[in-house]
């Protein structure tokens, strides 16, 4: 089904309509605030890799040589902070989901445009908040916060960086919100449930885990504040309260938060596996409940964060027992995203090359995490490199390498250029391989029993310290490229065609870029979603 | 073969056999379930690339394959659990007669305790092949008492008493590390344990010491005036002490709890928390009065008025392990 359309710099689109600074800054348009929110979380996102790479330098070598202890802690406190709170759980939805959710569902916006503009001031607040904790001197308690070390120990700016998270939180929640309220309320007719695109689905149940989740967060954060400056006894046992009362707290929403990190990310491959491999995603059902049972699951696992933490036994017995049942729908997935390419007719995009890089660490992740939720092997590792490879794989390996394929894949939907395909897939090569060389010598130096947080380590773990510190270097070239060549087909990419791939989904339907309101008319589904058979056989015009 | 790049470290305790077999049963059913997912897709990927004019076949889904490759992978993750929570189990159940070592963590060192009375820092000396409990607690914030080589582990709260043991099987030195993130120094809080044969371990306990830590206690005990109340015949105005560790204590507003060392500890800080039935809340607290250290003393010396010979706990192995352990505290509390 080739577009009838060429070069179309004339045509009016969201991007040309209105120019001027004010014209983004108020904007309520679905797109504009995706792409506030892309600059935005960028900007963050360079922030945080260059702590990374700040770590990464100082553990070359086993001594502590070029930064002083304190430094160190507050630096991988913030690479922490700012990575999930002002990267991670924003990117997708945010960036991906706020530019598409409405399209593929054939609205014209989200139900509560104002609000979702609110959302990314309170993000920007948030981010501005971070920013001026860390140049005042930053927090060292590590992303956890964890008490009595936050609340009486440190003398670091713990109640300014909670402040930050506590607001940014909000943007968070808002988002999930508008996106329950658009799924349900603002679908085209035909649009049905069953429908949906799978990338829909993710952000649903992903939506689900922010509302209910993020709250307990800000409450978490609040009570810290509380001890810290009132000395109202919630967590220190010196006056009166309990240390694990924390921990329970805060893995209840930031185990959840994971989910919120790679549930989006499973959306977009799920997009990218169908269109590239031109079929309808084996087992459409299961793929979408196996999103939903993990949000659901998700919420009844945080402890397994505490299985050394001094809970009884038989809690953690009931909580390795319910992190091997999430693992299961996330097994499911996986096993579909193989079948689907069966019988396909498959090329190997950019795009694709980023959903092949995500199933390959997403399931060591996932199958490293099978380690972690396994009692007696917990023990040994938990607290060591070994969880810290886990959770790279998971959340860099998976939510990242599918950020960055979704971001490839609708590039030329959001910027209306094409990006270059050769430089694309080397980037996609070299990212997966630097960071295979930065986290998988980390599983071994866990298991070795390096524990993490360590700013100078014995001398017999060096070797593998070095191999992941060049890792990162490949790795921090990988991040860099797609930054340029993104950069440079904004303004000498060839431009897009409406639909370059040839994709299903509604969003593949209108101009490149699109206009404010994204369709000229309402569309009429009469389609399964993912009808590549029809968009593929010879002699039709294709769905419209 | 891999002497100079090890995959995992010394084997020196009897859990450590147990966790490495549990880890190399999951290498290989991870790296089959890899291998697995690797060969289908590349193999998927190759055959079925685009070729022109031949199009994809349209295949909706399978339920028998959606079933499958749900029931396997659980029945594989039971397995695992199983075999975890076994492994888990025994590394987490002190033997009842195991030797107790009380540990002082604070920022940024480890205070070590013999029962005997021998002190140390930074550094554990123990025999092969006995049992060694470890009764831990923190002076400030939290942190982790982790020696890689016997896989163990097991954080250590301000507040309370947290446990673990060990039998360690091969003489050496091997480090010990605190795992939880506890402030500047947390990488400088490490340190080692010796581990001696029996004859060497000997003659290294004949050194110096103030005598055992029940009778600093006792000493302690009389100090603070417990013993004016705490009498050995039941007439005091406190319960009588005598035997009373490790067994079940009735208190006044019905429930039931064991005397364990967390309950002791909690009596003596906060005695108001839990009144023994038949008794007046009219103790004191203790709370500032007494150090980590000496506290350590009294729990050891309470322990004593239980115990024929000196090293051996009677029921409180079981009691520390497992009711210990719950996440709230007053976790003596047997519900």
């Amino acid at each position: 089904m080739p577009m009838p359309n060429g070069p179309q710099g004339e045509r009016e689109n969201y991007l040309n309509k209105e120019y001027g600074v004010g014209s983004w800054l108020f904007t309520t348009d679905h797109k504009r605030i995706a792409l506030l929110y892309l600059m935005s979380i960028t900007f963050f996102f360079f922030i945080g890799g260059f702590f990374a790479l700040l770590i990464r330098l100082e553990l070359l070598t086993p001594v502590g040589d070029l930064v002083q202890a304190d430094t160190y802690n507050k630096l991988f406190t913030m690479h922490g902070m700012v990575m999930v709170f002002f990267f991670l759980i924003p990117s997708i939805p945010a960036v991906l989901g706020n530019f598409l959710v409405p399209m593929m569902i054939g609205a014209k916006d989200l139900a509560f445009p104002r609000v979702n503009l609110l959302s990314w001031y309170l993000y920007i607040i948030g981010g501005a908040l971070m920013l001026h904790c860390m140049l005042t001197g930053g927090v060292d308690t590590g992303w956890t916060f964890y008490t009595p070390f936050s609340t009486a120990f440190t003398n670091t700016k713990i109640v300014e960086a909670g402040l930050a998270i506590f607001v940014a939180g909000f943007s968070s929640i808002l988002t999930g919100l508008n996106f329950v309220v658009t799924i349900h309320r603002m679908r085209a007719p035909g649009m049905t449930w069953s429908r949906l695109p799978l990338f829909i689905w993710a952000h649903y149940a992903t939506s689900i885990i922010q509302i209910l989740g993020t709250p307990v967060i800000a409450i978490t954060i609040v009570l810290v504040a509380v001890e810290r400056t009132l000395h109202l006894g919630i967590f220190d046992p010196k006056l009166g309260g309990d240390p694990l009362l924390f921990q329970h707290l805060f893995w209840f929403y930031s185990h959840p938060a994971v989910y919120i990190m790679i549930l989006p990310s499973m959306g977009v491959v799920t997009e990218i596996f169908a269109c590239f491999s031109r079929k309808r995603i084996f087992g459409y059902s299961f793929v979408a409940f196996s999103s939903i049972a993990i949000a659901v699951f998700g919420f009844l696992v945080w402890a397994h964060h505490m299985f050394v933490a001094g809970i009884s036994v038989y809690a953690a017995l009931v909580f390795s027992l319910l992190s091997y049942a999430v693992a299961v729908p996330s097994a499911v997935k996986v096993f579909n995203w193989t079948a689907t390419l069966y019988k396909g007719s498959i090329r190997y995009d950019a795009p694709m090359l980023y959903a092949f890089g995500f199933l390959g660490l997403f399931t060591i992740g996932g199958l490293t995490g099978l380690f972690l939720a396994a009692l007696g092997i917990d023990v040994h590792v938990t607290d060591t490199y070994f969880v810290v490879a886990h959770f790279h794989y998971i959340m860099v390996g998976g939510a990242l390498m599918g950020y960055l394929g979704g971001l490839h894949f609708w590039w030329p939907k959001i910027s209306g250029r094409l990006y270059p395909e050769g430089w694309a897939r080397l980037a996609a090569l070299i990212v997966f391989l630097g960071f295979n060389l930065t986290f998988f010598p980390q599983f071994i130096l866990g298991y070795m029993g390096m524990p993490r947080r360590y700013y100078q380590y014995p001398p017999e773990f060096q070797v593998l310290n070095v191999l992941s510190t060049a890792g990162a270097t490949v790795l921090g070239v990988g991040y860099l490229l797609p930054m340029i060549y993104f950069l440079w087909s904004m303004r000498y990419g060839k431009p897009a065609p409406d639909n370059p791939w040839n994709a299903a989904g509604l969003e593949w339907q209108t101009a490149s870029p699109p206009t404010t309101f994204n369709f000229e008319e309402e569309p009429v589904v009469t389609w399964e979603a993912y009808n590549y058979d029809e968009l593929d056989a010879p002699q039709t015009g294709g769905a419209i | 073969m891999f002497d100079n790049f090890p995959l995992w470290p010394d084997r020196a305790s009897s859990t450590a056999g147990n966790v490495d077999a549990l880890y190399i049963f999951l290498l290989i059913v991870s790296g089959l379930m890899t291998l697995l997912i690797f060969i289908a897709v590349v193999y998927f990927a190759a055959r079925y690339r685009r070729r022109r004019g031949v199009l994809a076949e349209q295949i909706e889904g399978s339920i028998p394959l959606e079933l499958t490759w749900s029931i396997i992978p659980l029945g594989v993750f039971l397995v695992i659990f199983a075999w975890g929570a076994v492994v888990y189990f025994k590394s987490r159940t002190p033997p009842r007669d195991a030797t107790e070592v009380y540990v002082v963590a604070k920022q940024w060192m480890w205070k070590l305790e013999h029962a005997e009375g021998q002190r140390e820092i930074n550094e554990l000396h123990v025999p092969v092949g006995r049992d060694v409990k470890l009764i831990m607690t923190s002076q400030d914030v939290i942190h982790s008492f982790y020696v890689p080589a016997f896989r163990m582990k097991q954080d250590v709260l301000p507040g309370r008493y947290t446990v673990e043991w060990f039998r360690a099987t091969k003489p050496g030195t091997y480090h010990l590390f605190c795992a939880e993130y506890c402030g500047t120094q947390h990488s400088g809080m490490i340190g080692s344990i010796v581990v001696m044969e029996p004859a060497q371990f000997e003659a290294w306990m004949s050194g110096g010491t103030t005598g055992p830590l029940s009778a600093t206690g006792e000493k302690i005990f009389a100090e603070l005036g417990c013993v004016t109340c705490h009498r050995a015949d039941s007439q005091g105005r406190g319960p009588s002490l005598q035997g009373v560790f490790g067994k079940p204590v009735l208190l006044e507003d019905g429930r039931t709890v064991t005397a364990d060392e967390n309950y002791v500890r909690e009596s003596i800080l906060d005695p108001g928390a839990k009144i023994v039935n038949g008794f007046k809340p009219v103790m004191p607290t203790f709370q500032g009065l007494v150090s980590e250290e000496q506290l350590n003393a009294l729990v050891a010396y309470v322990k004593s008025l239980s115990n024929s010979g000196s090293g051996g706990m009677k029921a409180n192995a079981a009691a520390v392990a497992v009711p210990n352990a719950a996440p709230a505290k007053g976790s003596q509390v047997n519900q």
